[in-house]
């Protein structure tokens, strides 16, 4: 018998270093953060209205394990829509509490114990520890500044062993905010189709892509029967707290997903699901709106790195920048951990997303122009004592 | 009028005081570039001025009130309600003025110091007009929201966590 009760491979799992940067930022005053990974619009009103209104009429029991079939109707029409992919909404759509549980049944459905799982770091930090507690082994890709942080073909092909089973994508991607062009994801995808891997699509901020229309990997010919599709309304609809995502794929995978669904979660908010179908339905324009605002913002921040000797590339897409540091020579933690001393302003260490986010930092530019003004002008000072 | 002119007027409608230099990085393109379009802007009076968005009730000693007032008018033949509607957008205490559908013609917003200064307007000045035929007059109780902007500050505030994934 071990001294603890915990499973060794919970004990082993390292937490978040983006929580031990959060305890620390948030026992200070006057502190400006980009280091917040959500929206700054509050959800728009017609979709709250929606989801009080569910309440109002008594809307309280639980779903389908599955979710509404409305909400999986206007999801499917939403998909065929935007990129003329068609799932059916009985069987190859499954409503998930965020995109997150949705990356976890999708693991959870497809590995046996020592399957290999590629990851494309930097990354979301979730990806790799849900792939270990799915049982999985993941195999790192570390992706290269010089190409926008994007993942090559060749590099693919090189981590492939027959254990492979599937591969982490997100684009637009947290934190770099690369996005993929569909030229891209034809080449990745001739290399998966090869290798019969299957795609886990984290497509979260595909709403939120700038410089091109928003692109799906199972869009591309041959993938829509290899790929998962994972989204939902967080980014696009700022809906963050609502935990609302969803899945799409083949109807084995997704029926997979919601056996699991259905054991361990029921089914997802009934109030959210109904504030989701008004998102759906009436909620385009305010993502234009916000989309616009973004983007603005996005301009602003970027210029204004590398202005001050931050060499910042154009993100095509999410609410993220990724600086490079290396000029400072300082390390990404003596960076953020300095930074937040001296000027109290929150950045995220690009370590805490991959070994290969060392050097850089992730800002999040949805917070208000006035905040990322000063937030400017106060890095600029710390900056000049380090360049 | 292209796409950068839109978003610059949409800037400029929600903060007039946005500098040249903040825009242009936000636009991509440089500051200079920024002024000419907005002097283009200004001649083409697509930009009519620049105001302040004042919440009087925050300011200390300051009294005043505000009315909406509903105008019934004769429109006058070939010129249409164009000529009472500037007949009555000349008094100074009038800020704003619409030509409405429905049940009415005109809504015109009014300010003064006091309620008895408001109403002198309406039957001194507006109802002894000619063509108008009758008015109704709603006093403005309490500000929530103008232009686009709510009031109430505590609205505003950043709920977010500090950092999150």
């Amino acid at each position: 018998m071990s001294s603890s009760y915990l499973a060794d491979h919970v004990q082993t799992l390292k937490p978040s270093g983006i929580r031990k940067f959060f305890d620390v930022a948030s026992q200070m005053e006057n502190v400006i953060s980009l280091g917040v990974g959500e929206p700054d619009f509050v959800t728009p009103w017609n979709v709250i209205e929606a989801s009080y209104h569910s309440l109002e009429q008594g809307y309280t029991a639980y779903t389908a394990n599955a979710g509404l079939p409305e909400l999986r109707e206007e999801i499917s029409e939403y998909l065929r829509q935007t990129f003329t992919v068609t799932y059916q909404p009985e069987t190859q759509v499954l409503v998930t509490v965020g995109a997150s549980q949705a990356i976890d049944l999708a693991l959870r459905a497809i590995l046996n114990p020592g399957d290999e799982v590629i990851v494309v770091e930097p990354s979301f930090v979730s990806y790799a520890p849900t792939v270990g507690l799915a049982g999985g082994v993941v195999k790192v890709i570390d992706t290269k500044p010089e190409n926008e942080f994007k993942v090559t073909p060749s590099q693919i092909e090189e981590v492939v062993t027959d254990r492979t089973k599937a591969i982490v994508l997100c684009s637009p991607n947290n934190p770099t905010g690369t996005v993929l062009s569909p030229e891209e994801l034809e080449g990745i995808a001739a290399v998966l189709k090869k290798h019969d891997i299957l795609a886990i699509s984290d497509e979260i901020y595909v709403e939120l892509s700038y410089d091109q229309a928003a692109t799906s990997l199972a869009a591309v010919d041959g993938m829509k029967e290899r790929t998962i599709l994972i989204s939902g309304f967080s980014k696009a609809f700022a809906m963050t707290g609502w935990r609302l995502g969803y899945t799409a794929g083949p109807e084995e995978i997704i029926q997979a997903m919601t056996k699991i669904h259905q054991y361990t979660m029921m089914c997802a908010p009934t109030m959210a699901q109904h504030g989701a179908i008004e998102a759906l339905r009436n909620g385009n324009e305010s993502v234009i709106e916000m989309k616009s605002s973004y983007r603005q913002r996005r301009n602003f921040i970027v210029k204004s790195f590398n202005e001050m000797g931050l060499s910042c590339h154009t993100p095509g897409g999410a609410f993220y920048v990724f600086p490079s540091i290396k000029e400072t020579g300082l390390t990404s933690e003596e960076f953020a951990q300095k930074l937040l001393e001296e000027q109290r302003v929150a950045v995220v260490p690009g370590h805490v997303f991959g070994d290969s986010g060392e050097g850089y930092i992730r800002c999040s530019y949805a917070t208000s122009l006035k905040q990322l003004d000063e937030a400017i002008t106060r890095m600029s000072e710390f900056v000049q004592k380090y360049i | 009028m292209n796409e950068k002119e839109i978003e610059l007027l949409k800037l400029l409608e929600k903060n007039g005081r946005l500098d040249a230099e903040t825009i242009g990085k936000m636009l991509d393109v440089s500051a200079d570039e920024v002024e000419q379009m907005i002097a283009k802007l200004e001649k083409e009076n697509a930009i009519l001025g620049y105001s302040t968005l004042v919440d009087w009730s925050n300011v200390y000693e300051y009294e005043g009130v505000a009315a909406l007032i509903d105008v019934k008018v004769t429109p006058a033949r070939g010129v249409g309600f164009d000529k009472i509607a500037s007949r009555i957008y000349r008094f100074p205490e009038v800020k704003a003025v619409y030509l409405m559908s429905g049940a009415y013609d005109l809504s015109i917003s009014v300010e003064g110091k006091t309620m008895m200064e408001v109403s002198r307007f309406v039957s001194e000045k507006l109802s002894t007009l000619d063509t108008v035929l009758s008015t109704t007059t709603h006093f403005i109780l309490k500000k929530y929201k103008h232009d686009g902007i709510i009031f109430d500050e505590d609205d505003d505030q950043d709920k977010r966590i500090m950092v999150s994934p």
